[in-house]
């Protein structure tokens, strides 16, 4: 904006002078940008994200949750099938992998809701946890 | 066409190609494959080409697109994981311009189809393997072990782990594919109902009031499942791929 001295002193010595303390003012005012910019941008980054998305990922577990459980349970009672079809222990394998396809399953949805610890978190003591990573 | 809820997904061939028996086909799935991996790119080269300082509308989609895999990525997997930014954001991208390009009318949606999700989960889990295995070598396979089980427990916990993890690739992409095909279905059977009831009169097209408002609501809900299915595939490729950076635990 047209400050006090006006743009026509610009050229000769005494607009030197002043184009400094311009430069300056410049500077200043960008920095106080870069502050204002730094402040105001990680309070969108992770909130704005998570609050806009807040909804919609409480739908996205409700999606995931099924399918992790249902998957669980058919990756266990397709093994056991084929473990069967090899071994020729017919009902043996279908049961006991369908056992623990279901607690797959579980896992997988306890671990997906989060109320299993993540892995980072049950690191051994020499190592930190999931912070610095 | 007419009331047929599945004839959508239907694979026709456009340039019959066959190579040593094997059917090579152009298909329509194939031709809107390209149309996805050709629209992304070019909106991303387009809309940034111009390198604004002030980004105009469509720049700040694509930065924001940028950013908010970028972000995703960081807090899953850490400063680490941005290696392997340049998958997810192409994962991510693909997944979801294909689904915004399923709501055209008269569209091929790609991720109906439940062999395209399972290859793009397969790239997710097989390059978690490989990653895992070539940075870690057999360390990688503390993965199926947590730590502090008791050592009775262990082969249990192992194997359920076994199973867990062989699980990921199937629900990673049945459930993009569950999502897609069966809101596909609803909108046609919604919109069907349109039709149909309009058929029978006057009363009838007052009551397909009622299947069009619905059919309404159900595309915009489709575009929210569009882009939540993106956004998921994306995040858990990212959790998945912090398994491959971090083993131990």
């Amino acid at each position: 904006m047209a400050t006090s001295k006006g743009p026509g002193e610009t050229g000769g010595k005494p607009g030197d002078h002043d184009a400094n303390p311009r430069g300056d003012d410049l500077d200043r005012r960008r920095r106080e940008l870069e502050a204002a910019i730094a402040a105001k941008r990680p309070r969108p980054a992770p909130d704005g994200p998570a609050s806009k998305t807040s909804g919609m990922t409480g739908i996205g577990y409700a999606l995931r949750l099924s399918s992790e459980f249902i998957a669980g349970v058919v990756v266990g009672a397709g093994l056991g099938w084929f473990v069967d079809r090899l071994a020729g222990t017919s009902p043996w394998g279908l049961i006991v992998f369908l056992l623990l396809g279901f607690g797959a399953g579980v896992v997988n949805v306890l671990r997906s809701a989060g109320l299993v610890a993540e892995h980072r978190i049950r690191k051994p003591g020499g190592e930190e946890p999931p912070v610095g990573d | 066409m007419a009331n047929d809820p599945i004839h959508q997904f239907q694979i026709a061939k456009l340039i019959p190609i066959e190579i040593g028996g094997l059917d090579f086909s152009f298909t329509n799935s194939s031709l809107f494959m390209v149309a996805t991996a050709v629209g992304a790119g070019a909106f991303l080269y387009l809309t940034t080409s111009s390198r604004g300082l002030i980004p105009s509308r469509l720049q700040s989609v694509s930065e924001m697109s940028y950013e908010f895999v970028a972000n995703m990525l960081r807090d899953a997997a850490g400063t680490q994981g941005m290696k392997f930014f340049p998958l997810v954001f192409s994962l991510f991208m693909f997944v979801l311009v294909a689904n915004l390009f399923g709501m055209f009318p008269y569209f091929f949606t790609i991720t109906s189809h439940l062999i395209v999700t399972f290859a793009l989960a397969l790239l997710v889990i097989g390059t978690v393997v490989v990653y895992g295995f070539w940075k870690h070598g057999f360390g990688f396979l503390k993965l199926f072990v947590p730590h502090g089980v008791p050592g009775v427990l262990v082969p249990l916990v192992v194997a359920i782990e076994v199973i867990s993890f062989l699980s990921r690739p199937i629900s990673l992409s049945v459930r993009l594919f569950a999502n897609m095909l069966a809101g596909h279905i609803t909108l046609k059977v919604f919109a069907g109902f349109v039709t149909s009831l309009s058929a029978f009169g006057v009363a009838g097209i007052a009551g397909a009031v009622l299947p069009l408002a619905m059919t309404v609501a159900l595309t915009g809900l489709e575009f929210l499942v569009a882009f939540l299915q993106a956004y998921v595939f994306a995040v858990l490729t990212c959790m998945y791929l912090n398994d491959a950076l971090h083993p131990g635990h």
